[in-house]
């Protein structure tokens, strides 16, 4: 299946008594989508995709510990989602009537190691560490100098997402899927609008429909402008850091006078959006957002002259075009790797058809090569920013939703790669199953590789150029 | 042109808070306000309120702001009866009754911001207090990364089952006198997800809590106002 271009986007389960899991295949562009169904018949054991196709790695060591279903033929099971030394064994919290807090444990937990030289030891960084970043433990194994392998500890931040909508209104559940990740809000909160909407046959208006691409293109270009932020400030270039921080706040600013709230809550509604915008205003912000793209632009290009910045991200943390695909990297993190797939392009959805995106990629895989693809799909984002802002069509921004019951896939290309929901709901409009994989899971799955083979001082560098979330990792 | 030059060249570009208050469109989001009166349609707003901020008072509604998540419903560009917004910085709220910080904090603090459950917006506003425009170090704000050398801590999030542990241990570490500072609807009262089976419901559940500040996420500028009333540099509210 592989060979003919499509990959593993997601296993979702469905009513856990008897569970039922469904594996998502993203196809070619004439192709679209597929589902497998597996059904467990009495046992709560299925054979492993993991030997056959490798990204399936990840998915199913999660739904092993939040659905206590057991992947045979798995290399390594256990102590992911729920931390071995917290979590008594096969408590499975996304089944109905888990026994949840009655499963919490004190057990010893010691990390695996591999690496079997003499004086060879692990060095731990996290769960808390450096300024202000996110909860992460990484374990890195070293035999003196260099760093052999580093393995991230995830799920710190496990706040359980996909359990917690479950029986809310899903106009409501829009709001925790915005706040998974409050950098992609906006694109994770509109992919589950979209996946309600195709449940309930919603058709947006036009004028929502433009909005909601310029504002998932606004958002998109904030996060990548603070992704490059963040790898110009591990490399403790402070004035360069300070400008593109600058430069930032005042795309904050922009999406706070334009839409009411900096990191645009509250914005995506099923049916639409929650408010709308002026068109003169809209036309004022794209002028102003291309300004500032021309300033990152500009800062880029500098660093691209300043050898002691190149120096330490070239050639670093490389991430090859084969293990990109072998792993299913998604989003800019995998086309810095060549890999070119874009959902906007693949499958697009809303105005994407109309309004069709360029999409840079470059061959290296390096932390540079991951840099200069931020840089043009700001400039990119930008433009179509631009476009839109001069074409919205007049009209409201909100249709009613008449809920009804029923399940939909959704996709989006989030600013960090490919979101892909699966969302049931029941006839009051309640959530009766989400399966959310955002890009930044996906992702992580391959830090592993990325960060092989490299000087300790690099790691903060490395760990920086991924530009991935753990917040929406860890849901 | 090296960095330097360009820094020099750049110019001063911090803002003229807190001589002037600030009022640049999208510095803040604003904050709703309870009203004495509400009308029928106001009352609506009660049920609308995801995590039951707003709540009937007499005649009129009153809003738990460490509850509000900025869902924005209640918001004029959003709702036909909004509620009215505030729009200054000083959200923050005390808590306990721990004075501020001694008189040599005034000019020197050191924060150590501990994520436990954050979904990005709280930490990215903490980092931009490191902005040139915000610029904490002319107000002798500082993160470190150390908690011993830390005066107060700043949490973020909801407190989820694995950080209840590393964020005790990380206060523990902490030498006297300290302070904690709840930062966002999260961390203050367990915003939109907690208390749950993976959330404790704010950092107050796990270690005690001298100052919240309510926001979702709350703007750099409430942020920095809510650090300088902890060491004295601002009233308390």
């Amino acid at each position: 299946m592989r060979r003919d271009g499509w990959r593993l986007a997601t296993i979702a389960v469905n009513d856990p008594e008897v569970p039922e899991l469904r594996y998502v295949f993203c196809g070619p562009a004439d192709e679209g989508w597929t589902q497998f169904i597996v059904r467990c018949n009495g046992s709560r054991t299925v054979p492993s995709l993991t030997p056959a196709d490798v990204s399936a790695d990840w998915l199913e060591r999660e739904i092993e510990d939040l659905f206590a279903i057991d992947f045979a033929g798995h290399p390594r099971l256990g102590d992911f989602v729920l931390h071995d030394n917290r979590w008594a064994e096969g408590v499975g919290p996304m089944r109905p009537g888990s026994p949840l807090r009655e499963a919490l444990t004190e057990r010893q937990w010691q990390p695996r190691r591999v690496l079997r030289e003499e004086g060879a030891f692990v060095m731990p960084v996290g769960p808390i560490y450096s300024g202000e970043a996110e909860s992460a433990l990484f374990l890195l194994e070293t035999a003196g100098e260099d760093v052999v392998r580093s393995v991230p500890r995830l799920f710190y931040k496990y706040r359980g997402v996909e359990k917690l909508v479950q029986g809310r209104c899903a106009q409501d559940a829009v709001l925790f899927v915005e706040r998974t990740n409050g950098t992609s809000a906006f694109a994770n909160a509109w992919t589950f609008c979209m996946a309600a909407e195709r449940v309930s046959a919603t058709e947006p208006p036009l004028r929502a429909e433009y909005l909601r691409v310029l504002f998932a293109e606004i958002e998109r270009v904030r996060r990548h402008t603070a992704v490059i932020r963040a790898i110009v400030d591990s490399t403790s270039l402070w004035v360069a850091a300070a400008r593109l921080l600058e430069i930032e706040e005042r795309m904050l600013r922009l999406s706070g006078a334009l839409a009411g709230h900096r990191y645009l809550f509250g914005l995506a509604t099923i049916g639409g959006l929650a408010r709308d915008v002026d068109d003169a205003a809209a036309a004022e912000a794209a002028g102003a957002l291309g300004e500032l793209a021309r300033r990152v632009a500009h800062t880029v290009e500098q660093l691209g002259h300043t050898s002691t910045f190149l120096d330490r991200i070239e050639s670093v943390g490389v991430l090859s075009e084969a293990r990109a695909r072998e792993f299913g990297a998604v989003g800019p993190f995998a086309r810095a790797s060549a890999v070119a797939d874009d959902m906007r392009l693949l499958h697009p959805y809303g105005q994407y058809a109309h309004a069709v995106p360029s999409v840079p990629t470059e061959r290296e895989g390096d932390g540079y090569a991951r840099l200069r693809t931020l840089a043009r799909e700001i400039e990119a984002s930008a433009a179509i920013v631009a476009r839109i802002a001069s074409e919205l069509p007049s009209g409201p921004v909100r249709a009613p939703w008449q809920p009804r019951s029923g399940e939909a896939l959704a996709w989006a290309e989030a600013p960090g790669g490919a979101c892909i929901q699966l969302l049931r709901l029941d006839d009051a409009g309640a959530c009766a199953m989400l399966r959310f994989t955002p890009p930044s899971f996906r992702n992580w799955q391959c830090f592993r590789w990325v960060a092989e083979d490299f000087a300790f001082q690099d790691f903060p560098i490395i760990l920086a150029t991924c530009g991935l979330s753990v917040a929406e990792s860890d849901r | 042109m090296s960095w330097f030059l360009r820094g020099l060249f750049g110019g001063i570009k911090s803002m003229s808070y807190p001589i002037k208050a600030e009022q640049v469109p999208g510095v803040s989001p604003g904050l709703p306000q309870g009203v004495p009166h509400a009308t029928q349609a106001q009352r609506a707003l009660v049920a609308l309120c995801p995590t039951s901020a707003i709540v009937p008072e007499q005649e009129g509604l009153a809003v738990r702001e460490e509850r509000c998540i900025h869902c924005m419903r209640c918001a004029d560009a959003v709702s036909a009866h909004p509620l009215p917004w505030r729009k200054d910085a000083a959200w923050a709220v005390r808590r306990g009754c721990a004075p501020v910080l001694p008189a040599p904090f005034a000019r020197s603090v050191h924060v150590r911001v501990v994520d436990a459950g954050d979904c990005g917006s709280c930490l990215s506003e903490i980092a931009h207090l490191n902005d040139p425009l915000y610029n904490m170090h002319r107000f002798g704000v500082f993160i470190t990364p150390a908690p011993r050398q830390a005066d107060v801590l700043i949490v973020v999030g909801p407190v989820t089952e694995h950080m209840k542990a590393p964020l005790r241990e990380a206060y523990d570490a902490m030498p006297e006198p300290k302070r904690v500072l709840a930062v966002g609807a999260c961390a203050a009262s367990g915003g939109i997800f907690g208390p749950s089976f993976t959330s404790a419901g704010g950092a107050q559940e796990i270690i005690p809590v001298d100052m919240a500040l309510p926001g979702c996420p709350p703007p750099p500028l409430a942020i920095l106002e809510a650090l300088l009333a902890l060491c004295g540099q601002k009233p308390l509210r």
